[in-house]
């Protein structure tokens, strides 16, 4: 597998990335250890799903592969389950083609 | 070096199977085709689909194309080709394919037989004699480098771009080291992952070919003043942890391996043999997607699935790998390979080695597990009228 296993929980898949995909069905209050640090999940987080490792802002990029996934929508805390409700894609976006078009 | 057992053809590379594919030129000629397919042997095989008798121009041009790459698809030891009579696809076009790559051919028109009662006893006739014809061939040795291997991926979660769609990738790069063929599709998921691709291609042509693919498919969502979220990543997609088209894109291209992209075909358009890398251009929907690199000539597809996926294809083995451990579990009888160890530390080559190893198994007449089930799905890409319109130059 490419990357690293961070405590038998989560797969960080390249140094960059700021969230690790759960390879388990983790509980609230597992501890990822993360650069000299204990990142602890605040909520369960379902095999396959990400978490993120550092504070994300509104805009930040979310990096996963080594690559950008999407962008932060709103303020995530380390320990957060990162997904559709707090992350969006940059592409494909004929919705604010119209928002563009508008303003 | 590597081989597998093949049906040798009069030209072009080896089968893998030896099938008389009974083709319908329309839906209106689907049951006719399914009818005689079910009456004859175990390898007279149907393509039913759904295209109409009449297609605006661009969707017949791609229509003919891909029955036509269906019939001379190296596994077709014969075909039969049947119509209603008043197509605009041309019959004996997809008929001319065939028989220009040297295999035994009929053609049957309901209208002209009398009625589809009549044409199945006829059809069924036919595809009898054409099954005697190609009954008695052998297979023989033949080199690994006569192989166009398609891969696909479906039901993806998190586990795909993390353990099956590497682990195919590996394959595929040792096919591409025995001078094959591997090649991958799904233009929409490659939205996101273009930039890794672009730096991969062998030249400026490719990488701009690429792009402009890309872009086009990405604007059909734009055009639309939609976004892609409800469709890309798919709710299933979304449930097994993929957020967004970027992360289930990245995840996606890693079942093409590693090796430099030598070319971007369109959809069902020949692939070369011993060809390196192909892209086909191709819709997210995976049966069409798998019917348009059957259609440009792939002999084997794996297809890898995180949620599960049961399809088969009428012509073209498909083997099943799946990373995600439950799936593996749940859905053993219709997967091939497991690679869920990955998550669990089994090297990503180690499974790779296995899948290509199954790979010339299955190509030596090894059933897979879709086969075995006689999972045969098939249908065409129907161009969409944004498409259509962007054909024609109005958009």
């Amino acid at each position: 597998m490419k990357g690293a296993v961070l405590g038998d929980a989560g797969l960080h898949m390249a140094a960059q990335d700021n969230v690790v995909t759960a390879i388990d069905d983790l509980d609230a209050g597992t501890e990822i250890p993360y650069d000299d640090r204990t990142v602890e999940l605040a909520e369960a987080i379902p095999f396959g799903h990400k978490v993120a490792l550092v504070p994300l802002e509104p805009g930040d990029a979310v990096m996963k592969y080594g690559e950008t996934i999407g962008e932060a929508v709103e303020p995530i805390a380390p320990g957060e389950w990162v997904h559709t409700h707090n992350c969006e894609s940059r592409r494909g976006r004929g919705d604010r083609t119209a928002d563009r078009e508008a303003a | 070096m590597a081989t597998f057992d093949g049906y040798p053809r009069e030209s072009g590379p080896a089968g893998v199977r030896n099938y008389v594919a009974v083709i319908p030129i329309s839906v209106t000629a689907s049951p006719v085709a399914e009818a005689v397919a079910d009456r004859t042997a175990e390898n007279v095989s149907a393509t039913p689909h759904q295209m109409g008798t009449d297609p605006p121009e661009a969707a017949r041009e791609q229509v003919e194309r891909t029955l036509s790459g269906v019939a001379r698809n190296p596994n077709v030891g014969a075909a039969l080709v049947v119509s209603l009579g008043t197509e605009t696809v041309d019959a004996d076009a997809v008929a001319d394919a065939a028989a220009a790559a040297g295999r035994a051919v009929e053609t049957l028109s309901i209208r002209e037989t009398g009625g589809t009662a009549a044409a199945v006893d006829e059809g069924t006739e036919l595809a009898r004699d054409l099954h005697a014809e190609i009954a008695d061939l052998r297979r023989e040795e033949r080199d690994a480098s006569e192989l166009v291997f398609g891969v696909e991926c479906g039901g993806s979660d998190a586990t795909s771009g993390i353990a099956a769609n590497p682990a195919v990738g590996a394959a595929c790069d040792r096919l591409i080291r025995d001078g094959g063929t591997a090649t991958f599709s799904e233009t929409p998921e490659f939205i996101g992952a273009e930039h890794v691709l672009a730096e991969r291609c062998v030249d400026e042509a490719v990488r701009e070919r690429l792009l402009e693919r890309v872009k086009r498919r990405e604007a059909t969502a734009e055009l639309m003043d939609v976004d892609l979220r409800g469709a890309q990543p798919s709710p299933g997609n979304q449930e097994g942890g993929l957020t967004t088209i970027e992360e289930k894109s990245l995840g996606a291209i890693s079942k093409g391996g590693t090796t430099p992209v030598r070319g971007i075909v369109d959809y069902a358009e020949r692939l070369p043999v011993g060809g390196g890398l192909v892209l086909m251009d191709t819709p997210g929907y995976d049966i069409e997607s798998v019917v348009g690199k059957v259609a440009g000539g792939a002999q084997v597809v794996a297809f890898t699935t995180g949620r599960g996926s049961t399809t088969g294809n009428p012509l073209a083995p498909v083997i099943k790998v799946t990373g995600n451990p439950k799936t593996a579990d749940r859905l053993a009888a219709n997967m091939d390979v497991d690679a869920s160890g990955v998550i669990d530390g089994e090297p990503i080559d180690s499974v790779g080695e296995r899948i290509y190893r199954t790979l010339l198994d299955v190509a030596s007449g090894e059933r897979t597990a879709a086969e075995r089930r006689q999972l045969e799905e098939f249908a065409v890409n129907e161009l969409q009228p944004n498409e259509l319109a962007e054909l024609r130059g109005d958009a």
